[in-house]
């Protein structure tokens, strides 16, 4: 990640659409510190009452996984299908389960 | 070797199951300067295009037009702002972007180096630049690249208020005084040609469209685009009660499409190469707009260095 030295740090932006939603991520933008990003943030992402609540975060201070472990970590769930219901057959007379 | 050749296979096998490609996924360099070079002259676009509408906000006839105008400025200006971010997605940053844009390394949209000479140009501007550009977007929404795709489905959402707010302006001059009907016409006069011209070069000779379409960057050729354009407009025009300056446009009945003149391309070569009628004002303005805003950007970011340097000492003071 090559920050410029004129650059001010690049913050992503979470806003919770409704009371009782969780915080979604809806982009990013440039700011001086968390203040300005919160502000600007209210600027740029809800201009039409898209938000009630809004989460900033700078960039460098996310850890992601790679894509290069996407196997290694997501793929071990692809064989356990007895972890949803639908592997489970049951009678029809079985109600309200 | 293979292990390229792999990460390739992926990429194509993800492109191929329109699948979205996502910023820390292995992709193509050349797929990865397209995108650059797109997305960020993208949002050069939205950032210029303030300027000729911007003229007319002090000027608007009314607070209620004034309030309108000032709402759609400052969408474009968020725009700019989210296609800046998908392109630093990708590995470039915001102030390499700004200094191609003010250097004349890069190209933005040559609609913007049209004047706005009257009032009835913010419905014109509005109606065929927002409708152009609405026609272009739409199908970016399903781009292949996830932060792209994304912010283009935010910008279609505010951008249907700009083409409908220009629509009503042209409406209410066409049913006004002769004077007015006359400001609207000489607006589409002008408006016109460049409006289809904001498609980019015929398909025969755009020479990044193939690559761009096979990747599903791009989803229809620019001939498409504007045919669906002009066949949408016409219509609207006629509503208006105004004559598109076209005397080759003619309903086709077999083909179910209209039939309009040949593009001056030569136009639009001499635009976009820098010779338009505002290319050196309108850089010249954005340019100065960043330089005045300097001492904002150091002084902003001198007092988070501050309060952050306070509150370090702070904590090991405790
Ligand atoms: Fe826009
Ligand atoms: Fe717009």
């Amino acid at each position: 990640m090559s920050a410029s030295k004129n650059e001010w740090p690049l913050w992503e932006v979470f806003v919770r659409s409704r009371q009782g939603l969780s915080h979604k991520h809806v982009g990013s933008l440039h700011a001086a510190d968390a203040t300005m990003a919160v502000n600007n943030a209210r600027d740029v992402y809800t201009r039409r009452q898209e938000g009630t609540s809004i989460w900033v975060v700078k960039a460098e201070d996310i850890t992601a996984s790679t894509p290069a472990e996407k196997d290694i970590l997501f793929d071990p769930a692809n064989d356990k299908v007895y972890r949803h219901p639908t592997f489970y057959d049951l009678p029809d007379e079985v109600k309200n389960m | 070797m293979t292990q390229e050749m792999d990460l390739n296979q992926r990429f194509e096998d993800y492109i191929a199951a329109d699948q979205k490609i996502e910023a820390k996924d292995w992709m193509p360099d050349a797929y990865r300067k397209t995108l650059i070079r797109q997305i960020s002259q993208h949002a050069h676009s939205e950032i210029i295009g303030m300027q000729p509408e911007g003229n007319w906000i002090t000027r608007a006839p009314s607070l209620k037009r004034k309030s309108i105008l000032l709402a759609k400025v400052q969408d474009e200006a968020g725009h700019g702002l989210y296609l800046y971010s998908a392109a630093e997605t990708l590995g470039i940053t915001r102030d390499e972007m700004l200094d191609a844009l003010h250097t004349g390394k890069a190209k933005y949209s040559s609609i913007f180096n049209y004047p706005t000479l009257t009032w009835a140009d913010m419905g014109a501007v509005g109606w065929l630049v927002d409708g152009a550009a609405i026609m272009n977007q739409v199908p970016l929404c399903k781009c292949s690249y996830g932060p792209y795709a994304r912010a283009m489905v935010r910008v279609c959402k505010e951008e249907s208020f700009h083409q409908r707010q220009g629509f009503q302006v042209m409406l209410n001059l066409s049913n006004g005084t002769a004077e007015q009907k006359a400001m609207a016409q000489d607006a589409l006069n002008r408006w016109w040609w460049p409006s289809l011209m904001m498609f980019g070069p015929n398909d025969a000779s755009s020479k990044h469209s193939e690559q761009s379409m096979r990747w599903k960057i791009k989803r229809f050729s620019n001939d498409e685009l504007r045919q669906r354009f002009v066949d949408m407009t016409v219509p609207q025009a006629e509503l208006l009660g105004l004559s598109v300056p076209d005397p080759a446009l003619k309903w086709n009945e077999e083909t179910g499409h209209y039939d309009f003149g040949p593009i001056d391309w030569s136009e639009f070569e001499q635009v976009i190469s820098g010779n338009g009628p505002c290319n050196r004002e309108r850089i010249a303005h954005r340019v100065n707009a960043h330089n005045e805003g300097a001492w904002v950007r150091e002084a902003a970011a001198a007092h988070a260095a501050k309060v952050a340097a306070r509150a370090d000492q702070q904590t090991h003071a405790a």
